[in-house]
């Protein structure tokens, strides 16, 4: 009988081996392990032995049974993974082929410029103010310390609605309007970005463009604090490396004050076509809140003190991106637009 | 201006080079452009503030130098030798316009021999940008460069017979022609200068043809006079003419200075000219101003700046300036002279110790105190979201805020249409920009048409902007919008995808964007409106609240914009969505047990709606209709005609227990039994 059983053995070894696919393979397991299969049968012929007999080869008959089974299971997984192999070699694709392309849009680089700004301006504890875009005489200028028939009306050459009306020729006014909506409180620490109107239009003007102001008022406010402030956002915005430098300068609400210049990011100050061959690039004006617009605004000049500038927001984006065309950005290429 | 160094520098002694004179003045407040060489002298271009014109004037500006260098000012003597007639026996000056010219002062010389002024002068001049033209008008033009005070030359001779200047507005439709022989029409807010019965010179602008230097010209009348500031730069504008004369009364002349610039124009030409000056000056100043005195507080210099200057070195600043000052109570008071009329406040003394003291050695430091937290508020942030969002499908533009009043037209809309009701530009540029956008769609379709003549296919583009609505209040609404606009189709890639950039497209943005704002209460309505194809036009409701207008655009609107593509678009309304925003979004809980899906597929009459459909469905209010989708569209071949079908995707969903296959197919009869009752639709 043992030595039934171990022919058996050795000829289900044989076959197993040489079976080369899952149909054979089953094929095999009803030969064997069905219910009329050959080691089936023999288990079953077991019972008529007797004694010690019956047990040992009752053993060794298990045993095979056991062994088999085993030996089909990491067969069936074997062919399972050559399957998945052959497969996925099937599925092999070109990885090389271009992605589909996504319809896809961009923020305007300004929009980007002034996020960027305020992120900036944000973290130093400022809050955003906004003011209409039409505007009073008397917010665009005569509360910002410029009369009418003053020289510095000469410098915004303005879009006028009506005698009192006009398009805003800077960001400015929202100083006063925020002012007088605070007084007395302090601190005021606001950025206002938009757009603003002059009437210009050539390559480096054009009659609607986009500024931010920037106006801080407190108890001892100081021209320190102005340029603590603004070295700061020139770092952030064009980098550690830059160097800064401020000018005394001349705007009618604001005493004393300055211009700030960046060491020329296009030649890092060498001289270029961009610089005027000055190494220096002009990008805000700053200065001490004039007393009289603290006035207009309600707050006592001898009691509290302010800084405030504004900037270009074009210019700030045409030195971060090298654009040499101001109108590049009211022209709406798609081209243009797809490279932010 | 271009300043000619050799010419300075007779004024004050100038070591440096004229890099390091240009640096140092640029830094102090008196902007150097550039310079360059001319000969044997070097010509420094300025860029001055307009509170600073009185750096025209070479000795002004020398000044300067000197308050920066610490070397002497030197001031030229004028030594006259007059003859012993009497100024008053040749001339009588009367003011009947005091408002506009608060004074004026004569003086003759006599026997001039007019000839080519000295080659140093002639040589002063070029490097200065001016063109030499006789010894008589060169001493003037001389002299007003090293004074900043525009002087002018009156043949004597040809003043008339009353010998009297009288100054006086002129009439309305006066004519005159001025030195460049052009004849120009005045009016009575403009001033002229008179020899009693017609005018010889336009005030403080330019002389006249009439009474100009001839080559026999023997005696000369000078003047020296001072005009208001506005009434210069009005005449000015009006007239189209600009000249060194009334660029220097435009910014603001030295009243008190003029004497010397008038006696120092006479004393050359006594010494250049061969003239006999006559004794004495016809000056009438009616009202004579007061100097101005400030007090400046040393302390508040400090607490001004964030530096620490003593007071001692305030005053040395304030001297090197030339400026008289007297120390009372550790306070210093200073006297203004009046070539500064600049300085009007303690904050403009301040800005002059600062600038000498260099802004550069001014500390920087933040504000200290408590640091106040910012950031944006709800408004801001909501549309930063929107903008950013949007920019996931569509690349955002900037239009101009103005727009052609026959945009309105071109857009078919009716005359009486609000959107016509316009903020109109009182002096624009061009009519093509001469109102205020009422909506954004003109540059929006500006910009496809500009796109599909560059060639640029698969246009799909968003702005937010304001647009302008005449109010009854002092200033006009201005209202925030949305607006996008799409054309073409992406070009077919390699896997036979495209997107087509049509009405679907941008409603499905729209969706999106509701969604991701956590909107759900709204709804989609057919519409009219005259800028959109009527067929394909619908209104954006939310909570009853009419937000936007979405559709493609009408084709006789697109052919007025040169466009041949279909496009579509919409227009929405910022504040009012941010004004119709729930509270935050609340985030529906996930049922575990399973959903099940069925699709159903109906014949229906072609003009039923989908929103019908789904209101029938949404009706039935059944609490396991978890979700209903649309999946197919179809009309054609396979369906009668006139008859469409939808196929939808109905999934049933409970929260507390798995769905029995029967509870499913009952809510399923129920569904098709409520759409047939009220639709009149078949089971396909
Ligand atoms: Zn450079």
């Amino acid at each position: 009988m043992l030595r039934k059983i171990e022919a058996i053995k050795k000829e289900c070894q044989l076959r197993l081996s040489q079976v080369s696919s899952m149909e054979e393979l089953n094929e095999f397991k009803i030969k064997t392990l069905g219910r009329k299969g050959e080691v089936t049968l023999l288990l079953r012929g077991l019972k008529d032995l007797s004694g010690e007999e019956k047990a040992r080869a009752g053993r060794v008959a298990n045993e095979l049974k056991q062994n088999l089974e085993q030996m089909l299971k990491e067969k069936i997984e074997a062919f399972k993974l050559n399957e998945l192999e052959q497969r996925l070699l099937q599925e092999k694709i070109d990885v090389t082929l271009p992605g589909l392309p996504r319809q896809g849009g961009r923020q305007h680089p300004l929009t980007q410029i002034t996020q960027e700004i305020q992120e900036i301006f944000i973290g130093m504890g400022f809050t955003i103010a906004e003011g209409p875009e039409i505007e009073s005489d008397y917010y665009n200028f005569e509360a910002l310390n410029v009369p009418r028939d003053h020289p510095a009306r000469d410098m915004q050459d303005s879009f006028y609605i009506s005698e009192e009306l006009l398009l805003r020729t800077h960001t400015s006014p929202v100083q006063v309007r925020t002012m007088e909506k605070m007084a007395p409180q302090i601190p005021i620490k606001i950025i206002v970005p938009g757009k603003v109107y002059r009437k210009d239009d050539d390559a480096t003007h054009s009659p609607m463009f986009h500024q931010v102001e920037g106006l801080v008022i407190d108890r001892r406010i100081t021209f320190a604090h102005l340029k603590g402030t603004l070295v700061r956002f020139a770092h952030q915005i064009f980098g550690e490396d830059v160097t800064v430098r401020y000018r005394p300068s001349f705007f009618p609400f604001t005493e004393p004050s300055a211009e700030m210049d960046i060491s020329c990011v296009m030649c890092k100050g060498e001289g270029c076509r961009v610089c005027s061959h000055t190494g220096w690039l002009e990008i805000l004006g700053a200065g001490m809140v004039n007393p009289r617009v603290l006035q207009y605004g309600g707050y006592d000049p001898e009691e509290v003190t302010g800084f405030a500038f504004g900037m270009g927001i074009e210019r700030i984006a045409m030195l971060k991106y090298g654009i040499n065309d101001l109108r590049l950005f009211f022209d709406n290429d798609k081209r243009f637009l797809a490279q932010f | 201006m271009g300043v000619s160094l050799n010419w300075l520098k007779k004024y004050v002694d100038i070591d440096w080079s004229p890099e390091e004179l240009a640096h140092r003045l640029t830094m102090a407040g008196v902007a150097v452009e550039g310079w360059q060489e001319q000969g044997s002298d070097t010509v420094l271009e300025l860029d001055l503030t307009p509170n600073r014109g009185d750096c025209l004037g070479l000795i002004n500006l020398a000044r300067e130098v000197s308050a920066l260098n610490a070397q002497e000012l030197r001031i030229p003597e004028i030594k006259i030798k007059p003859a012993v007639e009497k100024v008053e026996e040749y001339i009588k000056v009367e003011i009947v316009a005091p408002d506009l010219c608060p004074r004026y002062a004569a003086r003759l010389v006599k026997n001039v021999s007019i000839k080519a002024s000295p080659e140093w002068m002639q040589e002063a001049l070029i490097n200065s940008g001016i063109r030499p033209i006789n010894n008589i008008v060169d001493i003037t033009n001389y002299v007003m460069l090293e004074t900043n005070q525009p002087l002018h030359a009156f043949d004597y001779n040809l003043l008339g017979d009353k010998k009297r200047i009288l100054v006086r507005r002129a009439g309305d439709g006066e004519k005159f022609t001025t030195l460049d022989g052009v004849e120009r029409v005045l009016d009575s807010e403009m001033l002229v200068i008179t020899d009693g019965s017609k005018a010889v010179a336009l005030a403080g602008i330019m002389g006249g043809e009439n009474s100009e230097i001839q080559d026999d010209t023997c005696d000369v009348l000078l003047e020296s006079a001072n005009f208001l500031a506005p009434s210069i730069r009005k005449t000015s504008k009006r007239l189209g003419l600009r000249s060194d004369s009334s660029l220097r009364f435009e910014k603001g002349a030295d009243i008190e200075g003029l004497i010397y610039a008038l006696n120092r124009t006479a004393a050359l030409m006594q010494d250049l000219a061969g003239g006999e000056v006559v004794q004495g000056i016809c000056d009438i100043y009616p009202q004579p101003r007061n100097p101005l005195s400030l007090t400046l507080r040393p302390e508040r210099v400090d607490y001004l700046l964030g530096t620490s200057i003593s007071p001692d070195e305030i005053k040395q600043y304030l001297q090197r300036l030339k400026f008289g000052i007297k120390e009372e109570d550790g306070q210093i008071s200073v006297d203004i002279p009046f070539y500064r009329p600049d300085i009007q406040m303690e904050v403009d003394l301040i800005e002059e110790v600062a600038r000498l003291y260099g802004y550069g050695n001014i500390p920087a430091s933040l504000p200290e105190g408590e640091s106040s937290s910012g950031g944006l508020n709800s408004y801001q942030k909501f549309r930063q979201q929107l903008n950013e969002i949007l920019a996931q499908s569509l690349s955002e533009v900037v239009n101009y805020s103005f727009i052609n009043p026959a945009d309105f037209d071109l857009l078919l809309l009716p005359a009486d249409s609000p959107l016509r009701n316009v903020v109109k530009i009182a002096n624009p540029l061009s009519e093509e920009q001469s109102v205020m956008r009422t909506l954004l769609l003109p540059g929006l379709l500006e910009t496809i048409q500009r796109n599909l003549s560059r060639q640029n296919q698969n246009l799909a583009f968003f702005e937010m902007g304001q647009v302008f609505i005449p109010a009854n209040e002092l200033l006009p609404m201005e209202e925030l919008k949305l607006g996008a606009i799409v054309s073409g189709k992406s070009e077919l890639n390699w896997l036979k995808h495209r997107v087509e950039l049509e009405f679907f497209f941008l409603k499905g943005i729209m969706e999106d964007l509701l969604q991701q704002l956590g909107v759900i209460d709204y709804e989609f309505k057919e519409t009219q409106n005259p800028s959109y194809h009527p067929g394909r036009t619908a209104s954006l409701w939310v909570k009853d609240q009419e937000i936007a207008v979405i559709g493609e655009l009408h084709p006789l609107v697109l052919e007025n914009y040169d466009i041949k593509e279909r496009a579509s678009a919409f227009e929405l309304d910022i504040e009012k969505l941010f004004s119709l925003l729930g509270s935050s979004k609340k985030v529906e809980s996930i049922s575990r047990y399973p959903a099940v899906e069925r699709d159903i597929a109906i014949l229906l009459d072609q003009e039923i709606k989908a929103s019908q459909v789904i209101s029938v469905i949404k009706g039935m209010n059944n609490p396991l209709l978890y979700n209903l989708k649309l999946f197919d569209l179809y009309s054609g071949a396979q369906v009668p005609k006139g008859k469409k079908s939808m196929a939808f995707k109905a999934i049933f969903q409970s929260a507390e227990r798995t769905l029995t296959d029967a509870e499913v197919s009952h809510s399923m009869d129920n569904l098709l039994e409520q759409l047939k009752k009220q639709l009149g639709a078949v089971l396909r």
